[in-house]
């Protein structure tokens, strides 16, 4: 059975463009990604209706996250106090690498063969499973997706449907080549039997797990608790089974209080899957109690800061209330049409937009704020009101100030901005070019295609100018309208 | 700019306070907010769909575990559910084995009512226990939603291995909010006091992760059934 060496997520986000490009040509990509609008988008649109209170909810939930991010440090000692009290062992790991590292070192001292995992994208953006596999150890994703895409030596492409780009066709076809140790001419005629062999396989993992890693949704500082969010109870077989639980996350999912979990909780799976709630909730505090019969003999928390307490004084500050649902990258027509895998990095769509220029810097993700019409769809969705396409901008700003930006593109946007600030010459430059196109195209129409604009022409036609401007037009109306002139 | 011997949290923390721009030395105004959040653990708006009269919850609470695929029985009185339980198993042709915990409120139902019902006591073993048994500790109608405190009583493996999982819930325990059901939890677990695990439990186990389909039974219970008493 397989369980590959997976290779540490090498950023590709700086090769956007012809990620995009591939992904764009790529059929069986193509087929996945059509689902979303009828699959997730449609689902949250009908749990939000079914909550009237829905968008209230959205204006807590940035609140509440708001003044978590405004007092985190003092949360975050109250947390660490309220956990340690309960038995866990709190960590904390400046970088990716010391995150790493003591999971490593937790992972050595329990002489641990076998760890599973549930799913965490904070273990994806430090590159958990490659370091765990370089010091010896059986890592096993528990996420039927994660599975999936582990199998097939890839990285998530959604933070919730992490094998959104695979068809079921390709499962099926996985699962032949990997699964050697099954009946080649086995049956597998749906998901349900996909899942079935999944699951024997994945109970055996749990039972003989020496360390399980889950990650948090939610830290709770009333209580010392990491709270996870599952539908397939993964996460749960995971920590409660293996001898160890490591929990890793990362310092802005620290809340108040369960009144301050409840509302998050509202907007969450609504948000993600368009379902009321998910499955199971578990709130964990502590390893196993003397009495208990079942659950870890230790409960390690490591809480990784990995560049998020520059972020709480910088211009992106907003983007540390994510709740991590995958709404903004569901609703998004750039994500919708080239999938995860093309953003080049953990975070994929809006989110990953804002969040790649400022773990990897301005120079590599720059590429991915400027993946964007700026519809609009990821803010209106948002159920902690991040503001993705201000923060998009201003990541685009830096890049101009930071000079990344091609000749072309620099000396293109000059020319507008002088055109811009002198009224006359633009309203000059204006009528010339629909007079000039005007009387070129008007024997057609419009054109196939126009030096400069083949961007545009690609996909379709360009309309031919129908001869006065819009400023023209407006002035006339103005003055029809006006009675008294 | 840190001394040495600083540990990751210190710097961690400190970095936090640098961004936030909070003036070093002197009494934090913020910390009397903090402790009064926690202190006070106020409540924002709760859903109108929470705070229905008793007996529309109750009808709620069925309706959204039945559309999430789990089952709901009215049992009337606790003496009634041992043949409840025996009932439930025949009609789904499972093996007449129960595995619990040691909850003196399953302790004390009358089993021999039941005589066919074989009961196991401890955690859940994956290779021979098909059906389990859990007692809830409240539940929050506004989803459907279970809460279930993990120990002796009620192991937390009886809700994650089996096939199929029962599980009694008191309808007196049976509230309209989550924040509800937390005040329920608190009560019965004293103050401050966490159990390793407080579950959240609103269906059967579920997976849409190949093309997009829903399937019953990811890693946890196929099956999950309520038997709600009173």
């Amino acid at each position: 059975m397989a369980c590959g060496t997976l290779k540490r997520m090498k950023p590709t986000a700086a090769d956007f463009k012809a990620n995009a490009r591939v992904a764009l040509d790529d059929p069986q990509l193509q087929r996945a990604l059509s689902g979303l609008p009828t699959g997730l988008v449609a689902q949250r649109t009908s749990a939000k209706a079914a909550l009237p209170e829905f968008e209230a909810f959205r204006t807590i939930g940035r609140d509440v996250k708001n003044h978590m991010l405004a007092n985190l440090d003092l949360y975050l000692e109250r947390y660490e106090a309220k956990a340690t009290a309960h038995g866990a062992i709190v960590h904390w790991a400046e970088t990716a690498s010391d995150a790493r590292e003591i999971i490593a070192k937790i992972c050595r001292d329990v002489d641990a063969k076998l760890v599973t995992k549930g799913k965490s994208m904070v273990s994806e953006e430090i590159g958990l499973n490659d370091h765990l596999e370089a010091e010896g150890l059986r890592v096993v994703e528990t996420d039927l997706g994660e599975y999936l895409v582990q199998i097939r030596k890839e990285h998530p492409s959604h933070i919730i449907v992490p094998a959104l780009h695979l068809t079921e066709q390709q499962v099926e076809a996985e699962f032949r080549e990997k699964h050697t140790h099954l009946p080649k001419d086995r049956p597998l005629p749906d998901p349900a039997s996909m899942v079935a062999e999944a699951r024997a396989i994945m109970r055996q993992n749990y039972i003989d797990a020496d360390v399980g890693i889950t990650g948090a949704n939610f830290l709770i500082a009333e209580t010392g608790s990491t709270v996870i969010v599952t539908n397939e109870g993964n996460g749960d077989l995971t920590q409660s089974l293996a001898r160890v639980h490591i929990v890793i996350t990362s310092i802005e999912k620290v809340v108040a209080t369960l009144e301050d979990v409840a509302p998050l909780l509202r907007l969450l799976a609504r948000s993600a899957t368009g379902q009321d709630i998910s499955n199971y909730v578990t709130f964990s505090t502590g390893p196993k109690r003397t009495a208990d019969p079942d659950g870890p003999e230790q409960y390690h928390v490591v809480i990784l800061d990995n560049g998020r307490s520059d972020m709480l004084g910088s211009e992106v500050r907003d983007v540390l209330r994510c709740i991590r649902c995958g709404a903004c990258m569901n609703h998004c027509p750039v994500y919708g049409a080239i999938g995860g895998h093309a953003y080049g990095w953990v975070y994929p769509g809006p989110i990953g937009a804002v969040l790649t220029p400022a773990q990897l810097g301005v120079q590599t993700g720059r590429h991915l704020p400027g993946a964007s019409t700026f519809c609009g769809s990821c803010a209106s969705v948002c159920p902690v009101k991040i503001p993705l396409p201000d923060l998009m901008r201003k990541w685009r700003e830096a890049e101009f100030r930071q000079g990344h930006q091609t000749f072309l593109a620099k000396a293109g946007l000059r020319a507008w901005a002088g055109l811009a600030k002198r009224p006359r010459a633009y309203h000059l430059a204006a009528r010339f070019a629909a007079l000039t196109l005007g009387a070129l195209g008007r024997g057609r129409g419009g054109f196939r295609s126009l030096p400069f604009a083949g961007g545009w022409t690609k996909h379709r036609d360009l309309p031919a100018p129908q001869g006065r401007t819009f400023q023209q037009l407006w002035a006339e109306q103005q003055k029809g309208l006006a009675p008294d002139v | 700019m840190f001394k040495t011997g600083s540990t990751a949290r210190d710097r961690i923390l400190a970095n936090v306070r640098k961004s936030l721009a909070v003036p070093a030395g002197g009494t934090d105004p913020r910390e009397a907010v903090v402790a009064r959040r926690i202190a006070e653990h106020r409540r924002h708006l709760v859903p109108a769909r929470a705070q229905l009269p008793p007996s529309e919850l109750r009808a709620q609470f069925a309706s959204y575990l039945i559309r999430g695929k789990a089952s709901v029985i009215d049992v009337a009185t606790s003496d009634e559910l041992p043949a409840a339980f025996a009932e439930y198993l025949r009609a789904h042709n499972l093996p007449p084995t129960l595995r619990l915990g040691s909850d003196p409120r399953l302790a004390a139902l009358p089993w021999p009512s039941a005589p066919a019902i074989e009961l196991r006591h401890g955690r859940a073993d994956p290779d021979t226990d098909a059906v389990t048994l859990s007692y809830a500790v409240a539940a929050a109608a506004e989803t459907g939603t279970l809460l279930l405190v993990s120990g002796p009583d009620n192991p937390v493996t009886l809700s994650f291995l089996p096939d199929t999982h029962l599980v009694v819930l008191d309808a007196a325990m049976l509230v309209g909010a989550y924040e509800d059901a937390f005040d329920l939890a608190r009560a019965h677990l004293g103050a401050g006091v966490m159990p390793r695990t407080l579950n959240l439990i609103s269906g059967p186990s579920r997976t849409a992760d190949i093309g997009g389909k829903t399937v019953m039974g990811a890693h946890g219970p196929r099956h999950l059934a309520v038997f709600v008493l009173g």
